[in-house]
């Protein structure tokens, strides 16, 4: 198996993986970071969003062997102590009830409000509309990116 | 006074008790009583309990530290941060003073762990609250007998025990002396107007973990040696394996074994995607000695049950024959709905080591107590030997009762004489699901002299029939000839509850068919529903599951909340109301029509579930119940084509998702009555809601599930 130097979360990893594996059980498996969630492995419910060079992206169906020199960041590394501006509002709002999916969602939303810091929101909507949450806390996932937006910008 | 009103009462005398820890700190064991079935009572013989026989325990350490050891599991409805809410309440401690774990499984020390039927708030009041005031009492006397002062004269608040003179003492101060004293018996309770936790929001007691991605959840669980398994099922219901060739599965890396079990092929790996390639790589023939069966066949004979005259009666009021016999006009309609998936965010996944010495297993389960038993009996083990912890589960809604892939993991484990934890694909739980069943309803009304005589609603199902406590929901008791029959067809397709079993697909009927009633005698929908509740109001019947005047309430808070009579050019309103799993709720759906199909933009909801223990966690209990309700009437689609399902994944199945969802605006109706569950109650008059407000837009009434594939069906006479 090849050996793959990735940079993750702010550190330079080797790992020993398939080159087909995704990224998503070099995470979770190898590397013990499981806040990357695992949902459908199609790309199409965002639980295993991370960012490729602070965009958000699918990790389900990112081939370890794709990455090069791109900066790989989790949950786990998106901020010191959890205390991203989203991590914050999720708390205020109090939105998870499960709480599978929403790593995945503050991934997505954080990558979001880079691209767009003041976002409306219709806007919010259709930028979230990739993350599925099944116990639907779609209301409070909807008021928590606006609350941080607000904060951020 | 129905019996639904009524508090569930139980003797005080012995009910907990205490221990000294040799940690330091106090130990006190109570019950709490959660079954998924609401009929479950309270033992009789409390009073003969042991120490052994309680569920739960609190932990006070002498630094004044609570722990509460919650034993009911959490699936995402918030027990976990309510259930210690009420204790903290009573033993008056700061609630940020409070820590609360999970308890493992023990069958000697938790004897009713279920997550289901939205029980465990409504079961658990008494207990929890007796708990907290009794174990409150206890430090209050010990303070006293340490001061030489009458325990009557002093007083305790947020974990500090005052007397007179104003000396001061905390728990953690006296908890080894109020160790060794006696229960105090008939210890007062607050009063609901003396709370200060009890009715205040208390955010998610697991948020900073799960903001942060720590591992919480069943698939988060790893142990040293474990090997991971994916597990090749039967394609379609009802086939048996013939042969299988693992030569090409064996070849993937990080394959270690492959396990043939039953009908089912295991391919462990050293990692998730190496058993998920191996899995891919098998080569099986399946077989069949029967027809397989397909949904189109299924229509058939649900309709066949319904034209036909073989059902069990579930209850029958007055004459319904002669109602309609006498009617000046009858209503008949037939709704339908699909298998539905139930699609936890988190796939089935479970943790088992089975060895000569002991069992161990670890997931996420709603019923570890039942799990336990069944693996102990498929290994021939004993119960005591099995050792069940439970993670947080990402999501439940009925799935997690079964258990079943709990048993494939030990099954494969007990063969493998590894650790191994079993991880569905999105795939392998999408079409190895224990699904809702599709099912038919027939209602009939009986419509004389502007009012609703007679009743009959006929359910056929594919295989479980409503359970007994549904005919007597509303509208029982509303209409003087009133009759619930049912039938079933035994399918080879597992299926089993999803979140609100039964209501969730009947509420829908039943609430559209008023919507029905109500145009054909010229009525507000409201002012219906409201003229037959007063027949329910004094009733006598013990069997009536709900009460008429807490319905009332309810319909009318919805109704002034949703300015219902007022009317927005543009904006269409449905209304619509049941009780289910002790609640009451009342729900007006508002849609804006956007390129020819409805769109939900927002939804009112009233909620009678007496006290609201915490209010962010109940409103987002019943927000996430009306979306699931909404998404899975619009969109829900699932079919069998000769045994095999449907759709396998996301990306043909549907799922609500946020673009789609309407706000969803809560109130509660203001009592001091015991509090109810609302895990599922807000789901079951979602779809009525909606479906009474799409036909005012389009005046095209839904009588199938999901909408979507309705009004598709119906487009032309939709644009027209």
């Amino acid at each position: 198996m090849p050996n793959y130097n990735l940079k993750i979360n702010g550190e330079t990893i080797a790992v020993n993986a398939d080159s087909d594996t995704p990224l998503l059980w070099v995470l979770r498996d190898q590397l013990n970071l499981v806040g990357t969630k695992f949902g459908c492995g199609i790309a199409q419910c965002g639980a295993c969003t991370i960012h490729v060079d602070g965009k958000a992206t699918r990790s389900c169906q990112l081939p370890v062997s794709m990455i090069d020199k791109e900066e790989i960041t989790t949950i786990e590394g998106l901020s010191k102590e959890g205390k991203h501006p989203l991590q914050e509002a999720w708390k205020v709002v109090d939105v998870p009830q499960c709480g599978y999916c929403q790593a995945g969602q503050i991934m997505t939303a954080a990558s979001f409000l880079k691209e767009n810091p003041t976002p409306n929101s219709k806007e919010i909507r259709e930028a979230m509309h990739g993350n599925i949450c099944r116990c639907a806390s779609y209301n409070r996932i909807e008021k928590a990116v606006a609350i941080a937006a607000k904060k951020m910008s | 006074m129905s019996t639904k009103e009524k508090n569930i009462t139980f003797s005080r005398r012995n009910f907990l008790k205490t221990s000294a820890l040799a940690s330091g700190g106090l130990l006190v064991g109570f019950n709490l009583f959660t079954a998924c079935k609401s009929e479950v009572k309270p033992p009789v013989d409390i009073a003969n309990l042991n120490f052994n026989d309680f569920n739960a325990f609190i932990k006070i350490a002498n630094n004044g530290y609570v722990t509460i050891f919650s034993p009911n599991p959490e699936i995402g409805q918030g027990v976990k941060t309510a259930m210690p809410m009420i204790i903290a309440e009573e033993l008056d401690v700061e609630w940020n003073k409070v820590h609360v774990a999970q308890g493992k499984y023990n069958k000697k020390e938790y004897t009713r762990q279920v997550a289901g039927g939205s029980q465990s708030i409504r079961f658990g009041w008494d207990a929890l609250r007796q708990t907290g005031a009794t174990t409150k009492q206890m430090l209050i006397n010990a303070a006293a007998a340490k001061w030489g002062v009458e325990a009557a004269s002093c007083k305790a608040s947020k974990g500090i025990i005052t007397n007179a003179k104003g000396e001061k003492l905390g728990y953690g101060e006296v908890v080894k002396e109020a160790a060794a004293l006696k229960v105090p018996e008939n210890v007062k309770l607050k009063e609901p107007s003396e709370y200060t936790i009890i009715g205040q929001d208390a955010i998610n007691v697991d948020v900073d973990k799960i903001i942060r991605g720590e591992p919480l959840f069943g698939l988060d669980y790893k142990a040293e040696g474990m090997l991971y398994a994916s597990v090749l099922r039967p394609p379609a219901f009802g086939q048996t394996l013939e042969s299988f060739d693992d030569s090409e599965a064996k070849k993937v890396n990080g394959v270690s074994k492959v396990i043939k079990f039953g009908d089912k092929i295991a391919v462990l790996g050293s990692n998730t995607w190496a058993a998920m390639k191996g899995k891919k790589a098998l080569k099986a023939v399946w077989s069949s000695d029967e027809e397989l069966e397909s949904t189109e066949e299924h229509n058939k004979i649900l309709t066949n049950i319904l034209d036909g005259k073989e059902f069990e009666i579930r209850r029958e009021d007055g004459n319904v024959k002669k109602a309609f016999k006498e009617a000046d006009k009858v209503i008949e309609r037939t709704y339908h709905s699909p298998f539905l998936p139930h699609n936890c965010m988190e796939p089935m996944n479970f943790y088992a080591n089975v060895t000569p010495a002991k069992i161990h297993l670890v997931g996420p389960i709603q019923t570890p107590q039942w799990t336990a038993g069944r693996v102990a009996k498929l290994l021939e083990r004993k119960e005591s030997e099995i050792d069940l912890e439970m993670t947080r589960m990402g999501g439940g809604f009925g799935r997690r009762l079964y258990g079943d892939f709990a048993l494939e993991a030990a099954e494969i484990s007990n063969v493998a004489k590894k650790p191994i934890k079993v991880v569905y694909s999105r795939e392998d739980d999408m079409t190895d699901g224990i699904y809702r069943p599709a099912i038919k309803y027939r209602i009939s009304a009986a419509l004389k002299d502007g009012k609703v005589t007679g009743y009959h609603l006929k359910e056929a199902a594919i295989n479980g029939n409503m359970y007994d406590l549904i005919p007597n929901f509303f509208p029982a008791g509303c209409i003087p000839n009133y009759k619930v029959s049912t039938q079933n067809y035994k399918s080879k397709i597992t299926t089993g509850a999803w979140r609100a079993p039964y209501t969730n697909f009947l509420a829908f009927a039943e609430q559209s068919f008023f919507d029905e009633i109500a145009e054909e005698l010229e009525k507000d929908p409201v002012k219906l529903r409201l003229e037959l509740l007063q027949n329910v109001k004094n009733t006598s019947d013990e069997k009536i599951e709900y009460s008429g005047s807490r319905m009332e309430n309810t319909i009318k808070l919805a109704a002034e909340k949703s300015n219902w009579k007022e009317n927005t050019a543009g904006v269409f309103k449905g209304f619509s109301a049941y009780y289910s799993h002790n609640t009451h709720v009342a729900e007006v759906a508002e849609i804006i029509v956007k390129e020819g199909m409805p769109v939900v933009t927002k939804v009112v909801v009233a909620v009678d579930c007496g006290i609201v223990i915490n209010p962010t966690g109940a409103i987002n209990q019943i927000q996430g119940g009306v979306l699931d309700g909404i998404g899975h009437a619009m969109y829900g689609d699932f079919s069998f084509e000769k045994g095999k399902p449907s759709h396998k994944n996301f990306n043909t199945y549907r799922l609500i998702r946020m673009n789609e969802t309407p706000k969803v605006e809560v109130h509660f109706v203001k009592n001091e009555l015991s509090p109810t569950g609302l895990g599922e109650p807000g789901l079951p008059p979602a779809g009525g809601a909606v479906a009474n407000a799409i036909y005012k837009a389009f005046k095209n009434r839904m009588y199938n599930q999901p909408f979507i594939k309705e009004l598709e069906n119906n487009k032309e006479k939709v644009l027209s």
